[in-house]
């Protein structure tokens, strides 16, 4: 048993090689003239081609021999005809043939001859040609023997300009026998597929498939004749090809076939006869994949539009948009088994289109958007992975044509769709939002932007429902959440009185984020109010407070509302920094309850929230950073905080940070400004005390663990005095310095002192700064005179 | 053996010349024994004008009682071989009893002979036309010799030609239209139609046009009749739709038709049909015959 393809192939041999065997003698006739013969074995040749043994594709390979040798026959024909044989005669010679098929290839060459020789008009052969094939019922032979007859009549069609143009309107006669050979082959190939077994049905799909460009052809031979002016198309060519492809019912042809016609057809062609092309789609068979044939029609279209804008005007005039979108809608109802994806793709396309024509109509953007919704209402959130690439796509492409933001804000529709994505792509698609405006540097400045933005983004600002706690990533999540403060930091409002508003929808928005996100949304909406603060402080004084609704000091009520929040993380070390930096901005805008306010809530916190004695070092140094520079306090106040920094630095778990803070302290009350406060004595008590520290700190060492500690503190302690010692406090002498140096080197030259190199070193450089100082001379020279080591 | 035969060999020779023999039209007959010959050619009414020469063989002398040339009408029929029945007899005398001596040339005519019915070579009947010469003799057979000729006589078109259409088929199952634009073709005619379907639930493999010629020979119970397919034309290949409209086109030129003879001297006639034959994919074939009328008309050329 062979199998079938073995058959095939030994059914092929065995037709080449009759076809050779004939073409053979076929050519000794025509070397001896002898025209009967000719016709006798060129019919006999031709026979093989009446095979139905053979698949398509190998069926191509006997048809493309035998169109070699009608070749060289239709050369014979016409040096016949040019010898005196009349092409009439030999006309209806050739169509002695007992046989059709034979005798239709034949009648196709001679008739090629005869339009040549221009006896007759080419439309009556051509007509006669087109009307005799139909003896051809079996759809591949059919198909073969009509793409011949196009492709011999290909150049001999009487177009305009064409040598063959005959009276008045040939053209039509053109177009009609192009047509005409299009509806048949479109039957023929339609029917090709009830032929055979029912169970071979797949195979025969892909055979119609490989058949399909044959079929096509015709149309793009339509789109090359001159003749077929925009008029002609519209009254002529579409309609007749679109009942053709509308009543053929088939899934594969109609596909194909619209496909075509978009593609062959030129694009002015389609913008002016929209309405009759759209208005085939809903009636195409439910399975036809009409959203591809659709999507390919408005890119052609997109594309066009993009080729220049003269053309434009005729878009709008044409009313483009409403005939695709009314187009859309209709498929979609039309087709009730489409998938989800498909509409919402076939929106995609409209969308694009929507952009690149009518740039500048958004409500048409808003409007493809809205029907999306009416799609997709009543529907659950999106599984299909597929739908919500294509609702991604939907999204972003606004994005991606304004660049802005602010335009796709507009849309009312665009958040709605967005609620139809699952919560991870709901995020994604916030992120790229996020990232639009970060690339884009665009400026979001009225609070209804911003109330509309974050609606968009709220999958990022809130705990969305049903979301699964666990399912987020740790470092995805801080990345969102770090577009999100970066996102806070664009948005920008020249007026004041706006940007407030800004800032309050913002705060309402991210307060609902919970204690995972605050840390991270929070800072960025204290700093961008403290930048308000800042400029409100620069033009202050000149405008009449009243009519200012926007006070510092009711944003600073806002901030501390604000701070507060992160109260319920808990992250008291970030609320305390904020906090110093709301006071610091207080104090600058002179409101001295204010930042008394801010600090007195730092200070509950560091009494309450923070407990870990490294987390109370660096809280209390930034306090006493901060507290330094103020200057709005009145002395009772600062005398409360700085007796309060002060008592705190003391209390601290090690001696050594004790030791830090306290000298640290110190400054606290020597500002080294024109009014700031320079009270020697409790500097000098600060040191004092920080020594004493250092000391206990120095015995502890010695006890617990045989030799004390480095010197390092007393050196820094020494640096302190040199610091104050330099600043002119009074209190801070020569002598204290001296003594301080040689308790240093008691302390080094003691045994049971551990020697610490960079101690040493620390100690080293700071006498050789006093022996710097001293012999710079001048006032400090002196200052340093007394000071021997 | 040449020898021997030539020892009964005729006294004479007799041949028989038409006036216009040299510009006469002739018609090519096959013969019985296959090959082709030239025949002249004449139609109805016409004279048939020419000379018989009559040549002693070198040194003989013919006796006779008289020299007669006949122009023969016949028909044979197979079934009755031998048997000659002559429709038409003419006799011209050409000479009273005597002697011939030498080469004798003897001019005849029959004018405006009525010669109502073709030539014809059938499977089972011929009809023929000949002159006969024959030299009577005393004791001795008379010598005769024939000269065939062929007779085709035209008609002119017909004032009335009928298409014939019609709608046939098996219930449920095929149903089709034909169109044949005439009912009456000359016989270089083209037959032009078309075949219209209006229901197909059989697959159908493809659809021919037959030319079948019926000849029927005698009368009454010793009717003999004789079908043959002249010509097989293919009109359809594979299997058409419902509402699917096969163009014919058939040029009855390349075949060897006659006109339709009817009733030829109460003989034999010879009729002609046109079969239209639809096969199946199991080689099932439908059919429907209808008779043409064929014709022979005047060819202007």
């Amino acid at each position: 048993m062979l199998s079938d393809a073995e058959d095939e192939e030994k059914w092929l041999a065995e037709g080449i090689a009759g076809l050779q065997h004939n073409a053979f003698y076929m050519h000794r006739a025509l070397d001896s003239n002898n025209i009967r013969d000719a016709l006798k074995y060129s019919a006999q040749m031709l026979s093989e081609l009446r095979t139905s043994k053979l698949s398509p594709h190998k069926y191509y390979e006997l048809y493309m021999r035998s169109f070699d040798e009608l070749r060289k026959l239709e050369m014979f024909f016409k040096e016949e005809t040019k010898r005196g044989c009349s092409v009439i005669d030999l006309y209806e010679l050739v169509q002695h043939a007992g046989n059709i098929l034979p005798r239709l290839y034949l009648l196709c060459t001679v008739g090629s001859v005869y339009i040549k020789s221009k006896e007759a008009p080419a439309k009556d052969v051509l007509k006669d040609l087109v009307e005799m094939c139909r003896g051809i019922q079996h759809p591949v032979r059919g198909l073969f023997l009509r793409s011949y007859l196009a492709q011999i009549s290909r150049d001999k069609l009487p177009d305009i300009g064409s040598e063959y143009e005959g009276d008045a309107d040939s053209v039509v006669d053109a177009v009609e026998f192009v047509l005409q050979n299009f509806t048949e082959m479109n039957k023929l190939w339609v029917r090709m597929q009830h032929q055979g077994p029912v169970r071979e049905k797949e195979k025969r799909e892909k055979e119609r498939s490989e058949l399909r460009d044959l079929v096509g052809k015709n149309l793009h031979v339509l789109s090359q004749i001159e003749g077929v002016d925009l008029e002609m198309y519209k009254e002529t060519v579409l309609p007749r090809v679109l009942e053709q492809v509308v009543n053929c019912k088939d899934e594969l042809a109609q596909y194909y076939l619209m496909d075509c016609i978009i593609q062959v057809f030129p694009d002015e062609y389609h913008l002016q006869t929209l309405e009759t092309l759209l208005g085939a789609c809903p009636q195409l068979q439910p399975t036809v994949d009409i959203k591809t044939v659709l999507s390919r029609l408005m890119e052609r279209l997109s594309n066009y539009a993009a080729s220049s804008t003269e053309v434009l005007p005729e878009f709008l005039q044409v009313e483009a948009f409403a005939k695709l979108s009314n187009a859309i809608g209709k498929v979609i109802e039309a087709q009730v088994d489409m998938p989800i994806v498909g509409a919402i793709s076939l929106y995609v396309s409209l969308l694009t289109f929507t952009l690149r024509v009518h740039s500048d109509r958004l409500d048409y953007v808003d409007q493809v958007l809205g029907a999306c919704i009416k799609k997709l209402s009543g529907k659950a959130k999106l599984e299909d992975n597929k739908a919500t690439k294509q609702i991604v796509a939907l999204l972003s492409a606004p994005l991606e044509k304004y660049n802005d933001i602010v335009t796709a804000l507009k849309l009312s529709n665009y958040p709605r769709v967005m609620d139809h994505l699952d919560t991870g792509t709901n995020k994604v698609m916030a992120v790229v939002i996020i990232q639009s405006i970060m690339k884009n540097t665009t400026a979001i400045s009225t609070s209804d932007k911003v109330e509309a933005l974050f609606e968009l983004i709220k999958g990022l600002i809130k705990d969305m429902d049903g979301t699964p706690a666990d399912e987020l990533d740790d470092e995805d999540f801080k990345e969102e959440q770090n577009s999100v403060a970066r996102l806070i930091h664009m948005l920008f409002n020249e007026d004041p009185e706006e940007m407030f508003k800004i800032i309050c929808t913002v705060r309402r928005h991210i307060l609902q984020g919970g204690p995972t996100r605050l840390p991270f949304t929070v800072p960025p909406l204290v700093f961008t109010t403290l930048k308000l603060v800042r400029r409100l402080q620069g033009q202050d004084g000149d405008v009449a407070g009243e009519e200012v609704p926007v006070t510092p000091k009711k944003i600073f009520q806002l901030l501390h509302q604000t701070i507060e929040a992160l109260s319920s993380v808990p992250s008291p070390e970030l609320a305390l920094r904020l906090y110093l930096q709301c006071a610091e901005a207080a104090n600058d805008c002179d409101l001295e309850p204010v930042a008394y306010e801010f600090f007195t809530q730092a200070f509950i916190l560091y009494e309450e929230e923070i407990a870990d004695s490294k987390a109370q070092v660096t809280a209390i140094h930034l306090i006493i950073g901060t507290l330094q520079r103020m200057n709005a306090f009145g002395v009772e106040n600062r005398d409360t905080l700085t007796h309060k920094a002060t008592g705190y630095s003391a209390k601290l778990l090690k001696k050594p940070d004790q030791c830090r803070a306290v000298y640290a302290c110190s400054h606290l009350f020597w500002v080294d400004d024109q009014d700031g406060i320079k009270d020697g004595e409790r500097v000098l008590l600060c040191l004092k005390r920080a020594l004493r520290i250092a000391n206990a700190a120095q015995q502890m060492a010695n006890v617990t663990r045989g030799s004390s500690g480095p010197v390092t503190l007393f050196v820094e302690i020494l640096n302190k005095y040199l610091y104050f010692f330099e600043k002119g406090n009074p209190q801070i002498t020569s002598k204290a310095i001296k003594d301080l140096v040689e308790l240093i080197m008691t302390e080094m030259q003691s045994d049971n002192t551990t020697s610490d190199p960079s101690a040493d070193a620390f100690f080293a450089s700071t006498l050789r700064y006093i022996q710097f100082q001293k012999q710079k001379g001048g006032a400090m020279g002196e200052k340093y005179e007394p000071i021997n080591v | 053996m040449n020898y021997l035969i030539g020892a009964f060999k005729p006294p004479c020779n007799i041949s028989i010349t038409f006036a216009d023999g040299r510009t006469r039209k002739q018609a090519s007959i096959k013969k019985e024994n296959g090959k082709t010959a030239m025949v002249p050619l004449f139609q109805s009414h016409e004279n048939i004008v020419g000379e018989v020469s009559i040549e002693p063989t070198q040194g003989k002398k013919v006796e006779h009682n008289g020299v007669k040339i006949e122009l023969l009408g016949q028909i044979e029929l197979y079934f009755d071989r031998g048997n000659f029945y002559d429709f038409t007899s003419l006799v011209r005398e050409l000479d009273v009893p005597g002697d011939i001596y030498e080469t004798k040339r003897y001019p005849f005519e029959f004018s405006s002979v009525e010669m109502p019915y073709e030539s014809y070579n059938g499977v089972n009947v011929r009809l023929r036309y000949i002159l006969k010469v024959t030299i009577s003799r005393n004791y001795v057979s008379n010598i005769v010799e024939y000269q065939d000729f062929w007779v085709r006589n035209y008609t002119p078109l017909p004032s009335i030609n009928n298409s014939i259409k019609m709608e046939v088929g098996i219930e449920d199952c095929l149903h089709i239209e034909f169109e044949y634009n005439k009912s009456k073709y000359h016989l270089k005619d083209v037959i032009v139609g078309k075949i219209y379907f209006l229901l197909v639930r059989i697959k159908i493999k493809n659809m021919e046009l037959e030319i079948r010629r019926r000849e029927s020979t005698g009368s009454g119970p010793n009717t003999y009749v004789e079908t043959e397919t002249l010509a097989k034309f293919e009109l359809m290949d594979g299997a058409p739709v419902r509402g699917e409209s096969i163009p014919i086109r058939l040029f009855l030129s390349p075949y060897e038709l006659t006109p339709t003879y009817r009733n030829i001297n109460n003989k034999f006639s010879v009729k002609y049909y046109l079969n239209l034959v639809l096969v199946d994919e199991e080689d099932r074939r439908y059919f429907k015959q209808q008779e043409i009328t064929m014709y022979r008309l005047l060819e202007t050329s």
